[in-house]
C-alpha cells in the first residue's frame, strides 16, 4: 500500500510488562528496529550512549529509557512512550516500570490501552513480578493479552519448556476474564517470531508477534450499546450569526447516538430528541459513536452543564452516590480512613469521604487480606466511597469511561489514587 | 455502518478533548505558537474543538528576533485570516531589560534564552495553562511528558514527581503561582501530523517545501546562511535545494536537501527518511540531556 493512502489504518495501543531483566526495552527495541522505526541519528546516539558507560553491545534499552535518573540507574521509573507504524496500524506502546515499587506507573500505563504483552524468560518462567502483573492487567480490564516466552533461544528452542510454561500461564490465567489469549516463543534478542516466523522452531503452529499485533480484533473492547455522552462544555458562540447556538461538547463515551435520537437528560430526568450532531463546519455527522468528540444540540431548551450526561432511557447509567471501588493507591501518605478527598468521574468533579475499607490485596500472594488495612504507596484495596453529588456510573467491566475515578487530594492537588468501579 | 474510527480520527478527537478540558479547568490559557507545523495544527484542532465559537483563548509567539521573514508573514496571515488573539513575547526586550543575554561566537543561539522570556510572559499575563506542540515521538525527555504537565512556581518540570495521568481524567490542580503545559499533540507522530494537514488542508509556511536557498554546512547539518549567522573561516556557502522539517530560530533550525514541493512529496520523503526531525537541531545536539536539563528550567 502506498504510504499516502492509509486512511484505512486504526490504532492499537499496547504495554509490554513483565518482570525487570525478561527483556522489555530489548522487545520495544527490537519492534522499533524490524519495523524500522528507528531512525539513524537516534541509533548513533544510543551507540554513543552505549560505548560511554561500557556497555558491550548496543543497548537498545537506551532508546526508552529517556530521563537522566533512569540511565544512571539502568532501569526504567517511568512510563515511555513509543510508537511504530505498519501499512495496517499505527501501535502506541506504554513501556511500563518492571520494579514492585513502581506498579502505580505500571496500572497508568495500562489505562488506556487495549493489549498488554507478557515477557517471561524461558529460563524461569513465570515468576511472582510477571503474576502480578497479569493481575493488575486483569484489574484495568485488558481484553488481549500476548504471552511472549522470551529468550527461547537459550533453552534450545526446546518445545517442551515453551508447553511447560504455557500451561503454568494458562491455569493461572483460567479464573480470570480475558477473552482473548495468545502465546509466542520468541528471542527478543535474536528476532525469533517477532517479525517473521522463525526457522527455529518449526513445532509452533502459531504467528509471528508482529503478525498478531497487527490483526487483533479491537472492534468490540468498548461499548457499543449503552450510549453515554457526559457533557464537557457548553458551545455558546455569541455572534450574531449563531446568536441561538447551544451546543453541548463532548466525547462519545458508549454506544451510538444519531440525530433524531430519543435522549434522557442527567440529572434533570427530562426527555427531548436530538437535532444535530456537528463537528466543524459542515460536517455534519449522522451516527456518533466512541471515541469521537462531537458537539450535539436538542430539539427543546434545556438547563445542561458540565458534569451533565446524555444518555437513553431504556440503558441508563446508575445514578449514584454510594460506589464501591477497586482502587490503586499512588500517595505518600496512607489513605485517611475518615478522609475526605475530591473525585474525578468523566467530566464530574465533586468530593466524596471514605466510608470503609474492605480488604486489600496481598501483591504477592494475590490473596484478599481483611486485618491490615493500611493502605499505602501501590496498594491494591476494595473500598466504599461516598459523593457530595450523584455520579452517573457503569462498572468499569461494562465500560472503562464511565465505570473509572481518580482521587486527588485537595492540600497537595496530588492525584493520590485511581480507581475502578465494581 | 463501520463503526471504527481510523488513526487520525482517533488523534484528532483526543486533541480536542484535551482543549476542551484546558478551557475548562483553567483560568487563562494560552496556545504556544511558534509558526511551525505542529502550532500551526493545533489552532486548527483548537478551532475545531470550540466551532462554531471561537477560541477562547489567545495565541504567543515568543519571537526571537532570529526568527524566517517568511515565518512572520506567515503568522501574521494566519491571525487575521482565523481572526486569533496573537500575543509577542520579545527576546530583545528581555535582553534590553537586562534579563536574558546574549550568547557570543558562531554558535550563539537564543533557543535558550527563550524560556526567560516565556516565563515572564506567563508571570505579565498571568497564564495558567500553556498549550505547547511537543510531541512524544520527537526525543525521549518528551517521551515521558505527561498531557497536563505541572510547572511549579519557578516554571521548573520535575520529571521524577510527575502525576499518574489515567484514561482521559486529567487533574489540572494547582497551586497559586504554578501553571501547567498542555501537550494536545502528546500521541501524534510527525507522519501522522502530515498526513492530517494533508487530509484536512492546512496551509503551511512555504519553508517546508523544496527551495532553492543559499546554505552553508556545520557539523553534518545545512544552515541557512542569514545575517545572524557568523560562519567560520572554512564554512562555505552554496546554493541549494532544500526544505525545513522543523522551525525555530535561524541559528539551530537545519535545513534537508529535498525535491519535495508539495505534501504528496513531503509525505512520501518522509515515510523514507533515516533521521528524526530534530537531527537538524543544533539545540538538541548540545548534549546527551539537552532537552531535559532545557525543560526542567521551563522550555517548551
Amino acid at each position: 500500500m502506498s504510504i499516502l493512502n492509509r486512511s484505512n489504518i486504526d490504532l492499537l495501543r499496547f504495554s509490554v510488562i513483565g518482570s525487570v531483566d525478561d527483556g522489555k526495552s530489548t522487545l520495544i527495541g527490537r519492534l522499533l528496529y524490524d519495523s524500522k522505526s528507528i531512525f539513524e541519528d537516534q541509533l548513533q546516539a544510543i551507540e554513543e550512549s552505549s560505548k560511554k558507560r561500557g556497555d558491550a553491545r548496543v543497548n537498545l534499552a537506551l532508546l526508552t529509557d529517556g530521563l537522566k535518573a533512569e540511565r544512571e540507574q539502568g532501569i526504567t521509573i517511568d512510563v515511555a512512550y513509543r510508537y511504530f507504524s505498519t501499512p495496517k496500524r499505527k501501535f502506541i506502546i506504554s513501556d511500563c516500570p518492571g520494579h514492585i515499587e513502581y506498579t502505580r506507573n505500571m496500572v497508568t500505563g495500562t489505562s488506556n490501552t487495549n493489549l498488554s504483552i507478557v515477557l517471561v524468560d524461558a529460563r524461569h518462567g513465570l515468576v511472582e513480578q510477571t503474576r502480578r502483573h497479569i493481575f493488575i492487567a486483569n484489574l484495568m480490564n485488558i481484553k488481549h493479552l500476548i504471552l511472549c516466552v522470551n529468550k527461547i533461544d537459550m533453552v534450545d528452542f526446546k518445545e517442551e519448556v515453551f508447553e511447560k510454561i504455557k500451561n503454568e500461564f494458562l491455569s493461572f490465567i483460567s479464573r480470570m476474564d480475558i477473552p482473548d489469549v495468545h502465546i509466542i516463543p520468541i528471542s527478543a534478542l535474536e528476532g525469533d517470531n517477532i517479525v517473521d516466523k522463525s526457522n527455529n522452531m518449526l513445532w509452533y503452529e502459531g504467528s509471528s508477534l508482529l503478525y498478531t499485533l497487527e490483526n487483533v480484533h479491537l472492534g468490540s473492547d468498548h461499548n457499543m450499546i449503552d450510549a453515554r455522552f457526559p457533557i464537557q462544555r457548553v458551545i455558546r458562540p455569541q455572534s450574531n450569526y449563531y446568536s441561538d447556538f447551544r451546543g453541548f461538547a463532548g466525547r462519545i463515551e458508549g454506544g451510538v447516538f444519531k440525530p433524531g435520537d430519543e435522549v434522557f437528560l442527567l440529572p434533570s430526568g427530562f426527555e427531548t430528541k436530538i437535532k444535530s450532531i456537528e463537528s466543524f463546519e459542515n460536517d455534519n455527522i449522522q451516527e456518533a459513536f466512541y471515541p469521537m468528540s462531537v458537539v450535539m444540540t436538542l430539539e427543546a431548551e434545556f438547563d445542561l452543564s458540565r458534569g451533565d450526561m446524555i444518555t437513553k432511557k431504556n440503558r441508563k447509567p446508575e445514578a449514584s452516590q454510594d460506589i464501591e471501588v477497586m482502587i490503586c493507591w499512588f500517595g505518600d501518605k496512607p489513605l485517611n480512613a475518615q478522609g475526605k478527598y475530591l473525585i474525578k468521574h468523566t467530566t464530574q468533579e465533586v468530593r466524596c469521604m471514605v466510608k470503609a475499607i474492605q480488604y486489600k490485596i496481598d501483591i504477592n500472594s494475590l490473596h484478599k487480606e481483611e486485618e491490615d488495612k493500611v493502605i499505602g504507596l501501590n496498594d491494591i484495596a476494595k473500598i466504599s466511597l461516598r459523593s457530595s453529588r450523584p455520579l452517573f456510573i457503569d462498572s468499569f467491566q461494562q465500560n472503562k469511561s464511565t465505570g473509572s475515578i481518580i482521587l486527588i487530594d485537595e492540600l497537595s492537588n496530588k492525584t493520590i489514587a485511581c480507581g475502578m468501579i465494581i | 455502518m463501520d463503526y471504527r474510527l481510523n488513526h487520525l480520527a482517533q488523534l484528532e478527537s483526543e486533541s480536542i478533548y484535551l482543549f476542551r478540558e484546558v478551557a475548562e479547568q483553567f483560568e487563562k490559557p494560552v496556545i504556544l505558537f511558534s509558526g511551525g507545523k505542529d502550532s500551526i495544527l493545533m489552532v486548527h484542532l483548537a478551532m475545531r474543538a470550540f466551532y462554531p465559537a471561537k477560541i477562547p483563548f489567545s495565541i504567543l509567539h515568543i519571537d526571537t528576533g532570529h526568527n524566517f521573514p517568511e515565518t512572520i508573514e506567515f503568522r501574521d496571515r494566519l491571525v487575521k485570516k482565523f481572526n486569533l488573539d496573537l500575543i509577542i513575547g520579545s527576546v530583545e526586550d528581555s535582553i534590553k531589560k537586562g534579563s536574558a543575554q546574549d550568547e557570543r561566537g558562531p554558535y550563539k543561539s537564543r533557543n535558550a534564552i527563550q524560556s526567560i522570556t516565556l516565563l515572564e510572559a506567563i508571570d505579565k499575563y498571568q497564564f495558567d495553562a500553556l498549550f505547547g506542540g511537543a510531541r512524544r515521538d520527537e526525543e525521549k525527555a518528551r517521551a515521558k511528558e505527561r498531557f497536563f504537565s505541572h510547572r511549579n512556581d519557578f516554571g521548573e518540570w520535575d520529571p521524577k514527581k510527575q502525576r499518574p495521568e489515567l484514561w482521559s481524567l486529567y487533574n489540572g490542580k494547582k497551586s497559586h503561582g504554578e501553571h501547567f503545559r498542555i501537550f494536545p499533540l502528546s500521541n501524534w507522530t510527525e507522519l501522522d501530523v502530515w498526513e492530517y494537514i494533508r487530509l484536512k488542508n492546512i496551509e503551511l509556511p512555504s519553508l517546508y517545501f523544496s527551495h532553492e536557498r543559499e546554505v552553508f554546512e556545520r557539523k553534518g547539518v545545512l544552515y541557512a546562511n542569514e545575517s545572524v549567522m557568523e560562519l567560520l573561516p572554512e564554512e562555505k556557502v552554496f546554493k541549494a535545494s532544500v526544505r525545513f522539517r522543523t522551525m525555530g530560530d535561524i541559528t539551530c533550525t537545519g535545513a534537508v536537501l529535498s525535491s519535495a514541493k508539495n505534501l504528496d512529496e513531503v509525505i512520501t520523503e518522509i515515510a523514507a527518511s533515516r533521521t528524526t526531525e530534530r537531527g537538524t537541531r543544533a539545540d538538541d545536539k548540545r548534549s546527551e540531556t539537552a532537552m531535559e536539563d532545557r525543560k526542567k528550567q521551563g522550555y517548551f
